[in-house]
């Protein structure tokens, strides 16, 4: 085998061996670094936002500099206010959210833990990365043509989204370029698919069946077989987008509009089917987020419970439940659009259904907690953060999946509050236990524990302060995606805003306590060893960072199952997967 | 550090309860509002269910957790985890049996009254009315004295000159009497029968008060009916984004008696 | 893309886990684009006929002659490159190099000749005043939008395909792909040529005067 799959040599020039590199740890590392980039900017976005929320007429010094027609004396315009919100949530959902915990983490360890020397397809690999990448500059750009980055948010309605010019400031160049951009992204995630699924099921080492493989090696699975059919969709759906916009098709606009005292040329299209073709992917899209995460926290648990988790294949099976329900309630998200009512209750059902594996999940993962002595480091912090985030985010759910509440808490607040929650911070702390766990593998130095543990905790109350209020702003009708509360209704609860906001910042300003560390640890953190969390999985059993083929020729065999912690009769308390001892079940 | 998280992780949900609990801090009220129409006792009624029985699980869940996460933290060097009672199953049939019944009663009641508000036809005696939706004022129409609506023309909209639905007044005899104003006038205790269209993009017609919530949607004709019971002054609000005035995209809904609004309906037929 | 293909075919027995299908990375990840490209093009046409059901005024324009006539002289020519495409693979199968070549070449010639034809219908189309954006009969601008976006997607997996045939049978004939790559090839083929098979009754057939 290694001599077969070792067709390719290490490179040894800056640019084959760093830029355009065919190795998956590289492309794992620039997948990281991406969704970096973009949580930064993404987070400074938010920022903006919410400093207009909490104090409309404020100027904030530079932003002239920034966009002379969005914040003319420094004070955002309403609608470089939604330009701003469409580009945090086009950001965070697809570069931040998809990038890391999925394309980043699951390109370096996938095949580290399954015991391939590389992926499948190195180079569609690095085509993907470079894509993915290509589709991040053009979504950029929209900062950069006149009228700004688009205002329909990061779900596109239409015909706002389709009409042009027309429909207001960044309809113009910025949304075609945002269209162009989604659907550049969308091929790359399909390339990184094929390959994630074609790595996972053929390249196994010996002895490594696919129950042995750890449960993020199956979230990455389970969440390349969703990515392969959800972006399908959304691709064909952008391109028809695109249409509309510059070939005058009329697919999502119906005849007869007056925009800006103007007749619309167009005519017959429907603004719903944008909005069916957009969920049908953009719910599998929240799971695309959200199972990668659960994978990594179900993977670093046990490591620091010292003990395997509950129900190993009972959790597999959920993630695969949930995997398989996403596709049967798009419709949740169009209880109020106008389709057919009998509908909403067909799509209501399902999505009831989906929290029974989830709450299963958490009982596992809480059930698990019980009776451990947890060691307790960044990395399980965040776990244990993970799973209070997503319990807090996941109940919401159970408001929302009703159409006759949803009516009232569509559009609220209260919805911000529940996605937040479940797919941005639940997926966030899933990749900084990523981060905390695997940064000693991936650079072979250890991250200042003090610091990390200063970061959790800034950031968990953080998130409480900032996401838990926005529920009660739901509860009493504040609408989203408003860019200034002015009149009688909302104005006094602006107050609540501006907590929120000096929340915002606070726990935002934390996360500079994390990049310092991550830099510094980079360069002055103390070495870390082979395994320096007594983990089990094969990415333990090489060198950090591990060399070009990953196991420096070795061709690992598998004896065990992935999470033998708290093993009595061993010499430690834990056994390796590639250990060849036996171990009697507990 | 663990007791650090369990005792932080019990304030934070106790404290995130207890707002939910009390809901009124000087003035700010956290809570929904007054309810004044006749189905929306029933969607609050369904919320309070549902309240009540996610909360439960939230308040349980992290207590446990911050509980679990507690007693972990001072066990001695070389401890032998121990199993949870029973292992994975008791989770499993919990799980399954607890949200089960809990989404089981939630999909049939909450579909019943779902049913009862959208599924239903309005009433024969409702009150038509005809809404169009534009960037970014919401305008109403009354049939006048005829019991028409005139046909609209997209083509001839014209906010300049006052003709925001598009009629066609000199062709169309059913449309010189109808009544076009800004603000939703209607009489307590009648059924109303809403058309909602728009003239421009997706726009959304949320009455709070009402617990009334549709998307206005360029290219359909949307009914909605509801029936008032409260006579006041409530906010008609847009909640889909539809541009950059979509924050200031309002209208008023006002409540009256069955004299007043016979009374207004009377003036504005003289006024146009 | 060698690399795995390499493994799956030598070496691979003893030192890693069987793959549960029993097939080449290449073919496995050419089965699973199948999977996508196939809900890609039931995305198109499910907006096709969602439209379609809410246009009153849709028009269907096509006769027997030419454009049925034609649309079955396209149809046939793509099934028999489905032909050749399987005798191409039982050629490089068995090792026959020239059939194997003279095979895809000819398969790549069917799929140049109803690029062709279908190109030719489309500019009689446009003459005819067809546009994405514009109907001359007066329907539904629908119909324009829908024939050529369904038609354009394939046409383009036509064309793309045909280079891909053309390269891969010049690589096989040198000796830089091997029986494998055109069985893969030959996945793909077949798949567009399925395609075929709901675009033309869907976008063909029920649009007959």
């Amino acid at each position: 085998m290694s001599e077969a799959a070792h067709q390719h040599a290490e490179p040894t020039g800056f640019i084959r061996k760093y830029i355009f590199s065919v190795d998956h740890k590289v492309i794992g590392l620039q997948y990281i670094g991406l969704g970096i980039v973009a949580v930064v900017l993404g987070m400074i976005l938010s920022w903006l936002m919410r400093l207009h929320l909490g104090w409309s007429t404020l100027a904030i010094p530079g932003l002239e500099k920034l966009s002379p027609a969005g914040a003319p004396g420094n004070v955002m315009t309403p609608e470089y206010y939604l330009s701003l919100m469409t580009m945090h949530g086009t950001l965070m959902v697809f570069f931040v959210l998809t990038n890391v915990p999925f394309a980043g983490f699951g390109n370096y360890f996938l095949p580290i833990q399954v015991g391939a020397p590389d992926m499948a397809f190195p180079r569609m690999n690095m085509m993907s990365f470079w894509v993915t990448f290509t589709a991040f500059l053009v979504l950029i750009a929209a900062f950069f043509v006149p009228g700004g980055p688009p205002l329909s948010g990061w779900t596109a309605y239409a015909p706002l989204s389709a009409v042009g010019q027309d429909a207001g400031p960044g309809e113009g160049w910025g949304q075609t370029l945002w269209a162009l951009s989604i659907a550049i992204f969308c091929v790359a995630q399909l390339l990184g698919a094929l390959n994630f699924i074609a790595t996972t099921l053929d390249l196994r080492t010996k002895g490594m069946s696919l129950a042995r493989m750890p449960f993020s090696t199956w979230a990455w699975f389970i969440t390349s077989v969703i990515g392969l059919l959800a972006f399908a969709v959304l691709l064909p759906a952008c391109v028809l987008l695109i249409l509309d916009r510059t070939a005058g098709t009329s697919f999502f606009i119906p005849g007869g509009l007056v925009i800006s005292d103007r007749l619309q040329a167009h005519t017959g299209g429907s603004p719903l089917l944008w909005q069916h073709l957009f969920w049908f992917f953009g719910h599998p899209e929240v799971y695309i987020a959200i199972l990668p995460a659960i994978g990594i926290v179900s993977h670093i648990l046990p490591a620091f419970l010292r003990r395997p988790l509950l129900g190993p294949r009972v959790l597999i099976s959920c993630l695969a439940a949930i995997g398989f329900l996403s596709y049967m309630v798009w419709g949740h998200h169009m209880f109020v659009s106008g389709m057919n009512p009998f509908s909403a209750i067909l799509f209501s059902v399902p999505t009831l259904v989906i929290t029974i594996p989830a709450t299963i999940a958490t009982l596992l993962w809480i059930g698990s907690v019980y009776g451990a002595r947890i060691r307790f480091t960044c990395a399980s912090l965040f776990c244990l953060g993970f799973i209070s985030v997503f319990i807090s985010g996941g109940i919401s759910g159970f408001f929302l999946a009703q159409p006759s509440i949803d009516t009232y808490l569509h559009a609220t607040y209260f919805v911000v509050a529940h996605f937040h929650f479940v797919m941005g911070v639940a997926a966030i702390f899933g990749m900084f236990a990523g981060i905390y766990f695997w940064l000693p593998k991936m650079v072979g130095r250890m991250m200042n524990e003090t610091l990390g543990k200063i970061h959790f905790w800034f950031t968990f109350v953080g998130v409480y302060c900032i996401f838990m209020p926005m529920h009660y702003l739901g509860l009493a009708g504040n609408v989203r995606r408003y860019a200034a509360f002015t009149d009688d209704y909302l104005a006094p609860l602006i107050p609540v805003h501006q907590f929120i906001t000096i929340a915002a910042l606070i726990t935002g300003a934390a996360q500079f306590i994390f990049l310092f560390n991550l830099v510094w640890s980079r360069f002055r953190g103390p070495k870390a060893t082979e395994n320096p969390w007594q983990a089990t999985s094969l990415e333990w059993s090489t060198t950090s960072p591990p060399p070009f083929d990953n196991f420096g020729g070795r061709q690992l065999v598998v004896h065990q199952e992935p999470y033998l912690y708290g093993v009595e009769g061993s010499a430690g308390d834990y056994v390796m997967q590639t250990s060849p001892e036996t171990v009697e079940a507990r | 550090m663990g007791k650090a998280f369990g005792v932080v992780l019990i304030i934070i949900t106790l404290v995130s309860t207890a707002v939910f609990i009390f809901h009124d801090f000087h003035g700010i009220s956290l809570w929904l509002p007054v309810d004044a129409s006749a189905h929306g006792h029933r969607v609050d009624h369904q919320l309070m269910e549902t309240m009540y029985g996610s909360g439960l699980l939230f308040v349980l869940s992290q207590i446990m957790l911050g509980l679990f996460v507690w007693q972990a933290s001072d066990r001695p060097e070389g401890w032998k985890y121990k199993i949870f009672p029973g292992g994975a199953k008791p989770m499993v049939i919990s799980a399954i049996l607890l949200v089960g019944i809990e989404i089981l009663t939630l999909s049939f009641v909450g579909s019943k009254v779902w049913a009862d508000i959208y599924l239903t036809p309005a009433a024969p005696e409702a009150l038509p009315i005809d809404v169009q939706a534009g960037q970014f004022a919401f305008y109403f129409r009354y049939a006048g004295a005829d019991g028409k609506f005139g046909a609209l023309h997209a083509e001839k909209i014209d906010e300049g000159s006052g003709n925001f639905f598009g009629l066609d007044p000199r062709n169309d005899v059913a449309a010189r009497d109808d009544v076009v104003v800004a603000s939703l006038v209607i009489p307590v205790n009648r059924p109303i029968l809403l058309t909602l269209h728009s003239k421009d993009v997706i726009h959304s017609f949320y009455v709070r008060e009402l617990r009334i919530h549709q998307d206005i949607v360029p290219g359909l004709m949307i009914p909605l009916h509801f029936t008032a019971t409260q006579t006041g002054r409530f906010e008609i609000v847009c909640t889909q984004l539809c541009g950059l005035g979509h924050y200031q995209m309002k209208a008023y809904l006002e409540v009256k008696t069955q004299e007043e609004f016979d009374k207004w309906l009377k003036d504005q037929e003289a006024a146009q | 893309m060698s690399q795995v293909d390499i493994t799956a075919e030598s070496g691979h027995a003893g030192l890693m886990e069987d793959s549960p299908y029993g097939i080449p990375s290449g073919k496995l990840a050419m089965w699973c684009f199948v999977i996508s490209d196939a809900v890609t093009f039931s995305a198109v046409l499910f907006a096709y006929g969602y439209l379609r059901i809410g246009s009153p005024d849709w028009s269907t324009p096509f006769q027997f002659s030419p454009t049925i006539l034609n649309g079955i002289g396209m149809t046939f020519i793509l099934l028999s490159s489905s032909l050749t495409m399987l005798a191409a693979v039982e050629a490089v199968k068995a090792g026959r190099k020239s059939a194997g070549f003279g095979w895809l070449c000819a398969t790549a010639l069917l799929g140049a000749l109803f690029a062709a034809l279908h190109l030719v219908e489309w500019g009689r189309m446009i003459d005819e005043g067809w546009r994405l954006f514009q109907n001359p009969l007066g329907g539904s601008v629908h119909f324009g939008a829908a024939f050529f976006s369904i038609t354009g997607l394939h046409l383009l997996h036509v064309v793309g395909g045909v280079c891909a045939l053309a390269v891969i049978a010049v690589g096989y004939r040198r000796g830089g792909y091997n029986s494998i790559d055109v069985e893969v090839a030959g996945i793909y083929w077949h798949f567009v040529d399925l395609v075929w098979m709901f675009v033309f009754p869907l976008v063909y057939l029920m649009n007959v005067q």
